[in-house]
């Protein structure tokens, strides 16, 4: 199926440039991850992924849904180069410079915070870069801590903040708030907006969590059979949404009756129809699977 | 205050009991709704607890002390085990008239050297054995061969290797210490979490930081467990290898007062061994409880 097929809207935004505003040190031209006819399998049965297309241009927020052992996590490692193991085919296309965010912080229990966000870095100013990218995500103070002083929240914060001063093109992140309580999840969600915005990766998130895709993604992806499904701009930055005259424009009531409608659409291609599941779908049982 | 009927406290009243200070003043049964009273509910411990201060030396004291007051009372006969007072006197006998001193450092020094052989060759190969599938199947076979055979019935055939000198005593004693670090290192790095050398892969982390900020660090606790059993061992094998063409050292000092029936010389003998091993393992417990500080165990 061809990219951004099913769009509720036709797409507002060029797909080649991406969201407005600067996307940094990426080439002049072309999408950020390039992908054609990818096929992975983990036995001779079926495959995992049968043919998968997919572009994500510079800056682009994409959230990547679909049903448990869809292959979402299949296509995550793919593009982080983790699946050398996995059967399969297929071009992929990445930037230089990528970040994996995993579900689990991954800090390295033997060291402190900020030689945990440090490392791997090579630069002269590891160190104040570390600090920097420390303080963006509201752990100033934080780094001489060892990991397991930290919170669950504060510790995924830590992984957000090693990923980031690495400063990614593109960055992988799967299901990194699977394990994180509701409120928690929210301040997290609007931190990693934050920070995408202001360091513009091209950023694929992997959820089980439709409000969540809604809620930070700039499109919506949702994988079936192997393939891209459901492909659709959410169309609810409001720092994009502009009347004639170019000032900005966020009607409340218009916002959120584009996620009801959003919502409504990806339920159903998830195959949940019926009005009563509403927004509790997915269960938190559920969420926190892997 | 039982357990249970602290549970069915409300939520709130139960928090606010707990954060009252364990010192606070003495109970006043009238004034139950606001007073100073401390009551907190405290669940049965089942670790360990905190920390007491030199427990390291609890145990030989009192070993000591049982062994002084055995003597005293004539409960251990001379015969049996000399007083501890009468191997003191030994000892300083043996300080003056014998040279004491160059037996201790020359044992401490063949056993040193033994030491850091086997612990720089045990690293290694665990490193080597453990991160290669190469250097597994060409490794630790070998290696478990070699546990199995043990190192002093090789001696004789060290002697025709090495000569009757120093060199064999050394790499006996290396050998002997190698295994326990090898094993224990390679047992540890295979058991370091796979997330974290993913981690590293992403980060495109070279092998040598990642043997140096995933593999060692990670590998540290088993290591360390192992340098215990290294360093006993490499005393171990001392006693034996000295008693092959020696001059000096603790062990010959013990051959020839076994020649010669002195008891008291060969129990200073026995005690010179006791407080090295207890001071080299009371050293690597210090440096683990430093260097592991990260970890969160009932080791505490």
């Amino acid at each position: 199926m061809a990219p951004h097929a099913g769009g509720l809207t036709p797409a507002e935004i060029d797909p080649e440039t991406g969201a407005a505003g600067p996307v940094g040190s990426v080439g002049p031209a072309g999408p950020a991850v390039r992908v054609r006819n990818l096929h992975r399998s983990f036995n001779r049965a079926g495959g995992v992924l049968n043919g998968l297309d997919l572009d994500i241009a510079p800056g682009e927020f994409v959230a990547l849904i679909g049903r448990s052992g869809s292959g979402k996590s299949t296509l995550l490692r793919a593009l982080a180069g983790l699946d050398r193991d996995v059967r399969g085919h297929g071009q992929i296309q990445v930037p230089d410079a990528v970040s994996v965010v995993f579900q689990d912080s991954r800090l390295l229990p033997w060291k402190r915070v900020l030689d945990n966000v440090v490392f791997g870095l090579r630069a002269a100013d590891a160190k104040q870069r570390g600090r920097q990218a420390l303080a963006e995500v509201g752990l100033a103070g934080k780094e001489r801590a060892w990991p397991t002083e930290l919170s669950g929240g504060q510790q995924q914060r830590a992984a957000l903040a090693r990923s980031l001063v690495h400063q990614p093109q593109l960055l992988l992140a799967d299901e990194p708030f699977g394990a994180l309580d509701a409120l928690t999840r929210i301040k997290m969600h609007a931190l990693l907006r934050r920070l995408c915005e202001v360091h513009r990766p091209a950023v694929l998130l992997v959820t089980h969590d439709v409000d969540e895709a809604i809620m930070l993604a700039d499109r919506v992806i949702l994988l079936d059979d192997g393939v891209v499904g459901t492909d659709l701009r959410t169309d609810l930055r409001t720092d994009l949404r502009t009347d004639v005259e170019g000032r900005p424009q966020a009607d409340p009531a218009e916002l959120e009756q584009r996620r009801t409608e959003l919502r409504h659409v990806l339920l159903e291609a998830l195959g949940a129809t019926g009005e009563h599941l509403g927004s509790d779908f997915i269960a938190p049982g559920k969420r926190r699977a892997s | 205050m039982s357990i249970q009927s602290a549970l069915t406290l409300g939520p709130a009243r139960g928090r606010g009991r707990g954060d009252v200070p364990a010192d606070a003043g003495p109970v006043e049964t009238g004034a139950a709704e606001r007073s100073d009273e401390d009551r907190r509910v405290v669940r049965r411990r089942l670790g360990p607890g905190r920390r007491l201060r030199g427990a390291f030396w609890i145990g030989p004291a009192l070993l000591l002390a049982a062994w002084s007051l055995g003597s005293v009372t004539g409960l251990i006969s001379p015969a049996i085990l000399t007083a501890p007072w009468d191997v003191l006197a030994a000892g300083r006998t043996q300080w003056t008239e014998h040279d004491l001193l160059d037996d201790i450092t020359a044992s401490l020094r063949r056993s040193g050297l033994g030491l850091a052989l086997g612990v720089a060759a045990g690293t290694v190969l665990a490193i080597a054995s453990g991160l290669s599938r190469t250097g597994e199947s060409l490794i630790d076979g070998p290696i478990q061969i070699k546990r199995s055979i043990p190192t002093l019935a090789l001696i004789p055939l060290f002697i025709a290797w090495f000569g009757i000198g120093e060199e064999m005593k050394i790499v006996t004693i290396g050998l002997i210490s190698m295994i326990p670090i090898y094993v224990n290192t390679h047992n540890a790095l295979r058991s370091i979490d796979g997330k974290y050398a993913e981690l590293a892969e992403t980060l495109d982390v070279s092998r040598a930081r990642f043997i140096r900020h995933v593999v060692l660090p990670g590998a540290l606790p088993g290591f360390l467990l192992g340098l215990r059993f290294a360093v006993t061992s490499a005393l171990l094998g001392l006693v034996v290898v000295e008693q092959y063409n020696a001059t000096n050292g603790v062990g010959h000092m013990m051959a020839l007062a076994e020649n010669y029936g002195q008891t008291d010389v060969i129990v200073v003998g026995l005690v010179l061994y006791g407080v090295f091993g207890f001071l080299a393992d009371t050293g690597v417990r210090l440096v683990e409880r430093k260097v592991l500080g990260w970890r969160r165990t009932l080791e505490g």
